[in-house]
């Protein structure tokens, strides 16, 4: 088991390098000039060179990227160019807020996803499957930002229990908890429909295999033939999908963040575009694709527990 | 007279020449009456068709263009630009269906023309990933080798990014607009085609009929072209409807981030993303825009899901 998550951990890094890679040179080719974008266009030539002289980008490519790289691996990420402030300071102030909101969407879709799918697959072709088929279609196809609105009229607006934006105050654990509720509910709710679907989809593989007749015909309960014979096969492929949509998660809490308002990575993401902020549109897609890497990793490390013949 | 003895040879030799035609005549026709059959999917195909009906009427140019003036609205009730300033954000009512947007605009109007931004960057877009995909996992698979390494691994790092923040970092590089937001989804789809294809185009090569037809001398491109691709073709077309909603939920998604088409052009996401200012107050202005996002991507979920349930050897037996 530690051979396989030492050798998983190895074959990241050159995941992360090539990612690491990608997002310097996306950012290289980004028209127009980092200094002027920094000074406005009515700046003198002048203090445009001494800009680009001090952040580096007169020297040759290479030389800019292993300092990108050494400047990563001492975990500074510079300073943005439009506020001037330090970017690890930024993320650190708006990380928590991502954070929470991934982890409690993930948990959400987790824990209603999985038993809406096993228990669809139980009652399949019957009113219920159906009518759990077409809404988890439906919450497949809403858009993120289309099913927070409609969240925030129903619980902010028409029935006003909670704040309809903002992040709340991270050192006062009942505001911060109230703010998360909307946003959190919109992903999670997105999440579920996938979750439940394929779990519909691996349960029904797995209900028709002979083993599932066997511990049935040995007369063990409906209940233990589903949750300890037939879910027990079926997880490799709902952990994946767990997987892949918490990566898909921390990329639609841009729009979430948006909606509500709300701080978090998302929010810096969009704004660093918006606002030519090179240095820390770099800083941002470089934490978004460590976080997938991450992301991936844990997927994988999972599988080994839930299937121990992966180790193999 | 013929005895019983040549009849029966002569119905073998009509057997014989006939029964493959007819076995992949009738086998087509078994896809089609299990699509036909398949609810959900009937359902989706009609929504599509109506969005695709919206996007092609909503105003006249196929006349205007014989007569060389500007196309006039015709299932659009009003021109989706003209200004009514007095009834700013004026509720759904009997001559506004929809109500009004906070330029006064007919949101009726401005959601039946958004649909032609909404197909057309959902279509072309999958097009170019489709086309980049496949070539890509087509050279891969068949070459091999080096260039497979290359193109493969390529496709992996790509995928490392969800496909939303993948889209923003291409509109980083590119800049927001029609034609680049079509470009960003087109170059964030070709990774998934490309593995389809890469595996689809190694099983394929396997076959001997491509053995045969290198023993003989095809160069690679004819082998590729005449051979290989026609056999990926079904599986990526089916993949591509699929993903024509997906394109269609991240054009919304990029619009509502702003990064759009530019305004004043109607596109069904920078609607709901101006309407949210006013969400309490004039609330129609966001929802009618996201209700026709919705529909316009459950119809293509609907319609490749169903696809996928005909094509799929397993369910089909």
């Amino acid at each position: 088991m530690i051979r396989y998550i030492a050798s998983r951990l190895l074959l990241a890094i050159p995941t992360v390098l090539a990612v690491l890679t990608l997002v310097f040179f996306v950012v290289r080719v980004i028209p127009g000039d980092p200094a002027t974008a920094a000074l406005g266009d009515y700046a003198s030539q002048e203090a445009v060179e001494a800009l680009r002289e001090k952040m580096g980008l007169n020297d040759p490519l290479y030389v800019q990227y292993f300092r990108f790289l050494s400047d990563l691996l001492r975990g500074d990420l510079g300073t943005s160019m439009i506020t001037g402030k330090e970017i690890s300071d930024l993320v650190r102030q708006v990380l928590p807020y991502t954070l929470e909101l991934t982890i409690t969407a993930i948990f959400i879709g987790t824990i209603l996803g999985v038993p809406l799918g096993i228990y669809t697959a139980r009652h399949v072709n019957t009113s219920i499957d159906y009518i759990g088929r077409v809404v988890s279609l439906a919450g497949l196809s809403v858009p993120a930002f289309y099913l927070g609105i409609l969240i925030m009229l129903t619980f902010a607006y028409k029935i006003p229990i909670f704040p309809a934006v903002g992040g709340g105050d991270l050192t006062d654990l009942n505001s911060n908890l109230r703010h998360l509720v909307l946003p959190a509910m919109t992903l999670g709710l997105i999440m579920t429909a996938s979750v439940t679907r394929l779990t519909r989809s691996a349960m029904l593989n797995v209900l028709k295999d002979d083993y599932v007749r066997t511990a049935r015909a040995k007369g063990l309960s409906e209940r233990i033939v589903v949750l300890r014979h037939a879910l027990r096969a079926a997880l490799v492929p709902i952990v994946s999908i767990i997987g892949v949509w918490a990566a898909s998660l921390v990329a639609d809490s841009v729009l979430t963040e948006t909606v509500f308002a709300r701080p978090g990575l998302g929010k810096m993401l969009v704004s660093a575009i918006m606002q030519r902020d090179y240095t820390l549109l770099q800083s941002v897609m470089v934490i978004y694709a460590l976080f997938v890497v991450g992301i991936n990793l844990i997927t994988d490390i999972i599988y080994s527990f839930v299937d121990p013949r992966i180790t193999h | 007279m013929k005895d019983k003895f040549d009849e029966a040879i002569e119905t073998q030799i009509v057997d014989a020449t006939e029964a493959p035609v007819v076995r992949l005549r009738s086998q087509r026709k078994r896809l089609f009456r299990t699509f036909i059959r398949n609810r959900p999917a009937i359902l989706g195909v009609i929504l599509m068709l109506l969005v695709v009906f919206m996007a092609l009427f909503a105003d006249d140019w196929f006349i205007a263009v014989f007569q060389g003036r500007d196309p006039q609205p015709l299932l659009a009730p009003y021109d989706p630009l003209e200004q009514d300033t007095a009834n700013r954000l004026a509720p759904p009512s009997r001559e506004h269906w929809m109500g009004l947007d906070s330029y006064g605009r007919d949101m009726l109007s401005r959601i039946i023309y958004g649909s032609r931004v909404s197909l057309l960057v959902g279509i072309v877009s999958v097009i170019i990933g489709g086309v980049i995909g496949a070539l890509m996992g087509l050279m891969g698979g068949y070459l091999g080798g080096k260039t497979e390494n290359v193109l493969m691994r390529a496709a992996d790092i790509l995928m490392a990014f969800p496909s939303l923040i993948m889209g923003l970092m291409v509109l980083a590089v590119l800049g927001g607009g029609l034609f680049n937001m079509i470009l960003a989804i087109g170059i964030v789809l070709a990774p998934t085609f490309a593995r389809v294809a890469h595996s689809s185009t190694l099983s394929v090569k396997q076959n001997e009929y491509v053995e045969a037809a290198r023993s003989i001398g095809a160069s690679n491109f004819r082998i590729a072209r005449l051979h290989v691709l026609p056999n990926i073709v079904s599986e990526l077309v089916v993949l591509a409807s699929i993903w024509i909603a997906s394109a269609i939920r991240v054009e919304a998604n990029l619009s509502f981030i702003g990064l759009g088409v530019s305004p004043p052009t109607p596109a069904w996401g920078s609607m709901i993303r101006d309407g949210t200012k006013y969400l309490f107050q004039a609330p129609w202005v966001s929802l009618f825009p996201g209700l026709a996002i919705l529909i316009t991507v459950l119809a293509f979920n609907l319609l490749g899901d169903g696809l996928r349930d005909v094509l799929d050897p397993k369910l089909q037996n």
